[in-house]
Order: C-alpha cells, then structure tokens, then sequence
C-alpha cells in the first residue's frame, strides 16, 4: 500500500532538525558538493544525487547499483545560496511509510568561509524518538562533506549495521499507527 | 524571590579524522585552543580544579570561567561554563560534557553536550552561534593543520 501524498505546501512544514557547520571553501563548490553524483557518492553513504536544475524538478538519491532511495521535487532551486528538495524514502519499509518531509541547505559566505545550515522540516508531529535517529546521521554526511572539500578525503563510515534498533521500532510504531492521518 | 528556571540544552556532534588523544590535547592545551578557538584554555585539568577561557593578548583576560567536574583522559571531560560575573549565581553557571569517542580505525565523534543554560539567556544565545563554528575550527584545525581563525 502506498501512503496517498497530498500537493507540497512548504508552509505546512516546520524546522525539527538544523545541522550547521563552517567549511574553508567557497559558495560555489559547497553547492557542486551538494548536487555533483561525483561528490555525494564520496560523503553521502554512497549515495549519488540527481537533480534537475530548476524549481519543480526531479530530486533523487540513488544507490551504487542505481535503485531508488530518496525520491522528491526541488522545492526552492536558488544556486550558490539555497537548496530545498522534498524527499521521500523508497523501498525501505518502514521508512518509506513515514510522510515527506523537506530538506534545505541554505549556503552563505562569510568572510573565507561558507557557512552550510542543513534544516529538516516536517508537517506532523513527528515523535522526537524518530528524530534522533535521523540526527545519527546528518553529522557523519556533513562532517564527510566537510572533510571532502578540505582534504580532498572523505570520511568513510560503515552502513553495514543498518539503523540503529530503537531507531526502526520507533518508525514501525509511527507506520502502523498513522498520526499524521490526524491533523 | 525565586523562580523556577527553563533550563535548555544543545548537543553537537562531530566526526573528525583523528584520534581522541589529539582532541583532548586540542580542548585543553593553551597553546593549540588559541589556534582554533582563539581563546587559550587554562586549567590543570584535575577533578575541583578550576579553568578559564582567556584571551590570546597579554592580558588574558578570561571572558568564560568555570570548574572541572569530571576528566577522563582522552575520553571525557566534563566542566562548568559561565561568564566571569556570574560564577557565584548558580542558576547562570551551565555544564558542558565533551564525549571523545573512536570511531572505526581513523575517526573521533566528539559529541559537545552543553545543558543547564538559562532558555532564551544570552549565553544559551552566544553558545548556540559559537560551537558550530568551534567545532568546525577543531575539525580543521585537526585535519589540515589550519583552524579556521
């Protein structure tokens, strides 16, 4: 069964998580790390990014062997300054239960440095148990982006162990029950 | 008068290729905390010790003061945090615990925890701003020898 999702209101959707982080690199290849496959495959798990460059465009993150993992839309498409995707999860069940929720990289000069702020948002109450499952993460993706751009080498982390138990019995609960069918 | 108090808390995490010693030494040693944080921190480092977060320039001033609660070397550290004014106002002296853990063969997650800040006050304000950058001045200080001062 798939969940039936509604049309995209950016404004139905609030802040739950914010990474941020200062990379000696300018705007610009901050931006290319995000978007370029060459890159996101070496930080991102793996994971190599397709984006279509423009508002309303195709988002996706697609494994090595090319399945699926993160479908959405580009939200806000504002090059070197701001990326906003929706992002849905496939084929991971029960990830791929959960509503969409959005993802923004807001990019800024400041002074040498840029200034790279990652925000989650989400239009459910979404329980905090979830969300720190989700924090495990962020840090080692962008901890590798920066290291990438510095050194010229990314971080490696191993995937094998998969989420963290609490992790997935706390998305099960969610799935099964549906509370953001209560709004 | 007296008040309950929101208190608030943050918690950062970081991933650095090095090895917890090198973090340690990066937090607690004057000399390569100016490099990155611009600020030296001083302190024998024992358990009821004193620290202080002083300026770089002859004067050192401290602009941050505290007490060591708890020093596991390399893996935990544990400190109170205030500005110099307020080290007698117990409801204005936060905590901050840093957690150096390896990770895999080549990587340190250092987890910055700094709670019993006063919600909405203007060091939970200042801390907030302030760590992501130190933390990303560690990172590279560590990394490529060049903080990001």
């Amino acid at each position: 069964m798939t969940t039936q999702k509604s049309a995209l209101d950016p404004a139905a959707f609030t802040p739950k998580s914010v990474y941020r982080i200062y990379i000696a690199a300018t705007p610009e290849r901050v931006w290319q790390a995000l978007i370029d496959p060459a890159f996101t495959a070496q930080y991102f798990f793996g994971l190599k990014a397709e984006v279509e460059p423009r508002r309303g465009g195709r988002f996706r993150l697609l494994w090595p062997d090319g399945r699926e993992h993160i479908t959405g839309e580009v939200v806000d498409w504002s090059p070197p300054r701001r990326l906003c995707v929706s992002w849905d999860v496939r084929n991971m069940p029960p990830f791929s239960e959960l509503p969409t929720c959005l993802v923004t990289y807001d990019v800024e000069a400041e002074g040498e440095l840029t200034r790279l702020t990652m925000t989650e948002s989400h239009d459910w109450d979404i329980p905090r148990d979830i969300m720190l499952g989700g924090e495990e993460g962020w840090p080692k993706i962008i901890s590798g982006l920066k290291s990438l751009l510095e050194t010229g080498k990314p971080l490696t982390f191993d995937m094998a162990a998969g989420p963290p138990p609490d992790f997935v019995a706390a998305v099960e609960r969610a799935a099964s029950e549906k509370p953001w069918l209560l709004k | 008068m007296s008040k309950a108090m929101n208190k608030a808390s943050h918690v950062y995490v970081t991933y650095i290729r090095s090895t917890p010693e090198n973090v340690w030494r990066a937090i607690t040693d004057p000399d390569l905390s100016a490099r990155y944080w611009g600020h030296s921190n001083v302190s024998d480092w024992t358990v009821g010790a004193s620290w202080e977060h002083r300026r770089t320039d002859a004067a050192g001033k401290p602009d941050l003061k505290g007490m060591v609660i708890e020093s596991s070397a390399p893996r935990r550290l544990v400190i109170s945090w205030a500005y110099p004014a307020d080290v007698d106002a117990p409801a204005r002296v936060s905590r901050v615990a840093f957690d150096i853990e390896p990770h895999k063969d080549d990587m340190v997650r250092l987890t910055v925890s700094h709670s019993e800040l006063e919600a909405g006050g203007e060091m939970e304000r200042g801390i907030t701003q302030g760590w992501p950058f130190v933390l990303s001045s560690l990172k590279s200080f560590l990394e490529t020898g060049k903080g990001l001062l």
